[in-house]
């Protein structure tokens, strides 16, 4: 009981200092949020394309499922590798490693913290985008918002330990963040951040439902908008790939330590 | 128990070596070749639970590897170490909670916010109560005279009161042994010497280890009866202060004022010379013999003024650092 009222206590402080962190520069904060905008950009392609030929979606559903793309990216986009990357350069990962807490959840609560000061103007700027384009709205059911939240979270959980465990590499090649950009190559094109599942070909389809970039954004924006999905193997294959990722990313905090020179520090 | 046991300790690093030139780069991209360094090389000390000891060195001669060895940053090639009874790097919560390492170019304090934000972060991951958080704070702010600075952002606070606050935020939990890596780097005098009282102070009121190193000598002379100096990764000197000048610096320095003036080659024969600017002669003395030397100067010389002075500790440290002496 004690155990866990000191959790809870960690937990809601680092929230609570970390989201005072984040509101700290507004402006930087809408920047931020307007940066995630390629999903705006992609929907008027595709709209414009659905105009002129025979696709899987309609334009209302284009933008529909772009919206939700977009409001899923900014509760999921993750840059904790750049982070971790620094805090091994310039050794400031030192100062954490002499708490008793693991630095991970210094970044995953400041991650979260972040959603929470971003998430009023992603609302604002999808009720401008309602306010211009009507025809596009949509009220899923009340399960449907639950379910996507849900989703969401297992998405965001997911992306970070991903990148989490690719930032450990750190520890070795101190050029950690050159594997995400080549991964999100990967992720650009796998999560439907570019086109959705159904316009791919039926075999990368395959395959990439076997991968967790699908997870990250597609599936969750497919549950809100009601395109069809399966919901029990997605949430396996995310259950699935987050375990992966959890054991793998153990495995080098425990290796990479042994390497920590705390340069600079 | 020491609360600070080291036995063999070595640190062995790769370090990547690259040739001058576009061949040298060509060579580093494809075929990258390391040497090893020595940073520590079997060393061995103990301190006991309450002592304040100065740990010297150059640049370069390998304190912070081995600062970084005891607070369990890194891993030790050799050797083993047990500090508050555990072993570092194992990093037990337990010895987490019992130790603190302050480094004067770093900082813990969230650069954006007031330090006291960072405080609450550290109250709830060493689980200390609101309560006993209100009353550490305030203690020790009053300790470092920090009152009102603490709800300012890190980022508006001089440099010395941001040194004031790393402290503070360092010793919120009550930790026994305290590691300090130049804490009162770049501070004007002023805040040096009230950084200095309050690691006394802090030292004296919760009986806490300290192992400080500093490039201030004031520090060292100000807090610190025993002294480790390393130089090259070993260590040539372990024992204190005074026994490291006693040893070092065997002689006194006798500054003297005459009426009159005399040539070199008769003043060289009382002692040797250090300086002469006009009447004004410095005369290095052997200690077994200054008693006689100086009787023999007062008596023979027209003398205004003698005075009789150690020379400036900083100069007999500099003299041992630089040629690495085994003392």
């Amino acid at each position: 009981m004690k155990g866990i009222q000191r959790l809870v206590r960690i937990a809601t402080t680092l929230l609570s200092v970390y989201y005072a962190y984040m509101v700290e520069y507004r402006a930087e904060l809408v920047l931020w949020v307007l940066s995630g905008s390629l999903p705006i950009i992609l929907m008027g392609v595709w709209i414009q394309a659905s105009q002129t030929g025979q696709f899987a979606l309609t334009g209302i559903e284009f933008a529909r499922y772009f919206l939700a793309i977009f409001f899923v990216r900014q509760l999921t986009v993750v840059w904790v590798i750049w982070e971790f990357e620094r805090e091994i350069v310039e050794g400031r990962l030192s100062f954490r490693l002499l708490q008793p807490l693991n630095p991970f959840w210094h970044h995953f609560t400041s991650h979260l913290a972040e959603r929470l000061a971003r998430l009023p103007f992603a609302v604002v700027l999808i009720g401008l985008f309602f306010w211009l384009y009507p025809q596009a709205i949509w009220v899923p059911t009340l399960g449907q918002v639950a379910l996507a939240l849900v989703v969401t979270g297992f998405a965001f959980t997911l992306r970070f330990l991903i990148q989490y465990t690719l930032a450990m590499l750190a520890f070795w090649t101190e050029r950690a963040s050159a594997l995400e950009q080549f991964s999100f190559l990967f992720y650009l094109f796998l999560s439907g951040m570019i086109a959705p599942l159904e316009m791919f070909p039926p075999l990368v389809r395959t395959i990439a439902e076997w991968t967790p970039y699908p997870y990250l954004m597609y599936f969750p924006a497919s549950i809100l908008v009601g395109l069809p999905v399966d919901i029990g193997r997605g949430l396996l294959v995310m259950t699935g790939w987050s375990l992966f990722f959890l054991l793998v990313c153990r495995w080098l905090w425990r290796k990479g330590l042994r390497q920590y020179s705390g340069m600079g520090a | 128990m020491a609360a600070i046991l080291v036995e063999h300790l070595s640190k062995v690093y790769p370090v990547a070596v690259k040739e001058p030139g576009l061949k040298g780069t060509a060579q580093h991209f494809f075929r990258r070749t390391y040497r090893h360094v020595k940073a520590v090389q079997d060393i061995s000390f103990a301190i006991e639970p309450g002592e304040v000891v100065g740990f010297l060195g150059a640049n370069g001669a390998g304190k912070t590897t081995t600062l970084k060895m005891l607070t369990g940053l890194i891993h030790p090639s050799e050797g083993s170490i047990r500090v508050a009874g555990y072993v570092p790097f194992q990093r037990k919560a337990g010895f987490l909670k019992e130790i603190t390492l302050v480094m004067g170019q770093k900082q813990q304090l969230i650069w954006d916010l007031p330090a006291v934000d960072s405080l609450r972060i550290n109250a709830a991951v060493y689980g200390i109560s609101d309560r006993d958080l209100e009353t550490r704070v305030g203690q020790l702010a009053e300790m470092l005279s920090l009152g009102g600075k603490l709800t300012q952002p890190v980022r508006k606070l001089s440099l010395g009161e941001r040194m004031k606050a790393e402290l503070l935020a360092a010793l919120i939990h009550q930790p026994q042994v305290l590691f300090l890596d130049e804490p009162t780097l770049g501070l004007d005098v002023n805040a040096q010497v009230s950084v200095r009282d309050f690691l006394r102070e802090y030292n004296q009121l919760y009986g806490a280890t300290v192992l400080l190193t500093s490039h201030y000598m004031a520090d060292i002379t100000a807090l610190c009866p025993r002294v480790l100096v390393i130089h090259q990764g070993e260590l040539i000197y372990d024992g204190s202060l005074e026994g490291l000048v006693d040893r070092f610096a065997p002689c006194r320095e006798v500054e003297v004022e005459l009426a009159q003036s005399y040539t070199p080659e008769h003043l060289a024969t009382y002692a040797d010379l250090e300086s002469i600017q006009g009447q004004l002669v410095k005369f290095l003395v052997p200690q077994e013999s200054l008693t006689r030397t100086v009787a023999r100067i007062l008596s023979e010389l027209a003398v205004i003024d003698l005075a009789v002075t150690e020379p400036p500790i900083e100069e007999v440290i500099g003299r041992v650092l630089r040629s690495g002496a085994v003392v």
